[in-house]
């Protein structure tokens, strides 16, 4: 075995163990929050804002950063969307007070 | 800030994300998972805000896009969330597209250039996958979105040869994802971007209404890989582990979808179910006959009820009669009815519908029970009331040779009394003529299920 490793190996071993993480701690989604999980997912996927800042990021500016920059637009959409949405929802699966006493124990 | 420093500042962040998605377990801590998924993304964004020369202009775009978002967050119905997560996965999607264009164009942003000034072949692979799954997802996520929002017809639309036709185009498209590889020039990247376009229509097409809870997870899914794809393109390692997680997440889900109509993925994705299975229906025939009750009846027979489970169905989305069914249900409540809630996994056009929707209601969510926990309660029920569902009811599920044979359903039909609110005697989705109907214990209440139950609430 000589030389470094190709980034490609390495990219390719955080996938694949992300991919079991993932699996595992999605499993444990209770089914009654799965469209909050949908939204959630959402934003989280609007990660993909971090490429498209870089892509808008370099100077001076031409075509490319303008196609980053709208990148970043309809990223920051999901950003902000999903998580509040997300908010919105969970909101409302939260217990109310003086529900609680109803519950039989 | 050093490379290095960046890196440790993603791996905080995409650990967050985990903890996120870890806090969704239960509703107990799902707040604070969502609150792990806001400080992530904002150390993320801002960590890579220090590695940009237009930072003034980024900033302005993420306060556009970022407003557009939080209005629509804010004004969204719950019933159309179906709608606006699809919307939201073409977005990423597009984002993708835009992403692997712009990195072609000036690969020195993302620092993936040779020394010879040329983007390594590995990367290449990379931004090709990451952008044909980019734009799959964009335009199969609009087609869905046109779906669910009743801007293009819900029916699947299907031709000769289809299928023949998306792996003639999905061939070419790799094809040109080759040439683009060793020639590292715009015309293969344009080409195969503008097949995946359409690759992306062709497949959501033929895909019915009653289908979307297993479509809109497939692109949940891809919205997942597009990001990974282009973490790997531009060696990114905490896009790689937020797009895995997002794409295992909703692979998981389409899993749970298609098991709960005992179909397989590629049944669902080659699509066509409803229109095949309509002839079946039709041969049926014979006149069978059914009692059909008014909402009094409905609420004298709930009101004297020990207990009651409610099943809602899409009929209650598309109603918007959840606000009225939690009146209901807090009136027998006064009475000293139990009233509980079965949901069926696919029970809507999304994942978890149902229960958003109740909970919106504010009906508690310990009131309200998924199909495995309440199955064996219904022979002890003495009320069952079908909210604007079908399919998920009928016992020719439990009939070999049926359509849907093998699907798991609510067994309503054990229960004493059926109570079953729907607008006609139409087949539900899969075009089957549904028995429970039938039984001498079912009654049919006709209308709207908004209106049926505002005049049960009135003669309780």
């Amino acid at each position: 075995m000589t030389g470094a490793i190709d980034p490609i190996v390495v990219n390719l071993t955080v996938f694949v163990l992300a991919i079991f993480v993932g699996y595992h701690v999605v499993w444990n989604v209770t089914p009654a929050l799965h469209t909050p999980l949908m939204s959630v997912t959402n934003a989280i996927s609007g990660i993909i804002i971090v490429g498209a800042m870089l892509a808008a990021g370099p100077q001076p500016i031409d075509w490319g950063t303008a196609l980053g920059f709208l990148a970043v637009v309809l990223a920051g959409v999901n950003v902000f969307g999903g998580f509040l949405v997300t908010q919105r929802m969970l909101e409302m699966f939260k217990k109310k007070p003086g529900k609680e006493e109803n519950k039989g124990h | 800030m050093s490379a290095n420093h960046v890196a440790l500042a993603y791996l905080i962040a995409s650990v967050v994300f985990i903890l996120s998605l870890k806090g969704l377990s239960s509703p107990v801590t799902a707040r604070r998972g969502n609150a792990f998924g806001i400080v992530g993304m904002a150390l993320a964004i801002l960590t890579t805000l220090t590695l940009t020369e237009n930072w003034l202009l980024i900033v302005f775009g993420i306060a556009v896009g970022g407003s557009v978002g939080a209005v629509v967050a804010r004004r969204i119905q719950m019933t159309a969330m179906p709608e606006l997560v699809a919307a939201m996965h073409s977005l990423v999607g597009l984002a993708a597209v835009l992403i692997a264009t712009a990195a072609v164009h000036n690969p020195s942003a993302y620092h993936i250039l040779t020394a010879a000034g040329e983007i390594p072949r590995g990367n290449r692979v990379e931004l090709f996958i990451g952008t044909f799954v980019g734009a799959i997802t964009f335009s199969g996520s609009v087609i869905a979105f046109g779906k669910l929002s009743g801007r293009i017809g819900s029916a699947p639309v299907v031709f000769k040869g289809q299928h023949w036709l998306n792996l003639a185009l999905a061939v070419v498209m790799v094809l040109f994802g080759v040439g683009f590889m060793f020639s590292q020039s715009w015309t293969p990247f344009a080409l195969m971007t503008a097949i995946a376009f359409v690759l992306g229509v062709l497949i959501i097409i033929p895909i019915g209404g009653a289908d979307m809870p297993v479509v809109i997870s497939m692109l949940n899914s891809y919205s997942g890989w597009a990001a990974a794809g282009i973490g790997f393109s531009l060696d990114n390692t905490m896009l790689i582990i937020s797009g895995s997680l997002v794409g295992s997440s909703g692979a998981i889900l389409s899993y749970i979808m298609c098991k709960a109509m005992n179909r397989s993925f590629f049944n669902v994705i080659l699509g066509g179910f409803g229109a095949a299975e309509g002839a079946a229906a039709a041969d049926a025939g014979k006149q069978k006959n059914y009692k059909s009750g008014s909402p009094e009846d409905a609420a004298f027979l709930m009101g004297n009820a020990e207990s009651v489970i409610i099943v809602p169905g899409y009929g209650l989305a598309v109603a918007r009669a959840q606000h009225a069914v939690k009146e209901m249900a807090e009136k027998l409540h006064a009475k000293g009815v139990n009233v509980r809630y079965a949901i069926h996994p696919v029970a809507g056009r999304m994942p978890g519908h149902m229960n958003v929707l109740l909970a919106e209601a504010e009906i508690p969510y310990d009131q309200v029970f998924e199909m495995e926990e309440i199955n064996n309660e219904f022979s002890t029920t003495d009320v069952v009331l079908v909210l604007g569902a079908n399919d998920v009811v009928n016992p020719a599920a439990n009939v070999p040779g049926s359509p849907i044979y093998g699907m798991p359903i609510l067994e309503v039909h054990k229960a004493r009394t059926v109570l079953v609110v729907k607008r006609s005697m139409a087949t539900g989705y899969a075009g089957l003529d549904n028995d429970l109907f039938y039984m001498d214990k079912t009654m049919m209440i006709f209308g709207d299920a908004k209106k049926v139950v505002e005049d049960v609430v009135r003669a309780i």
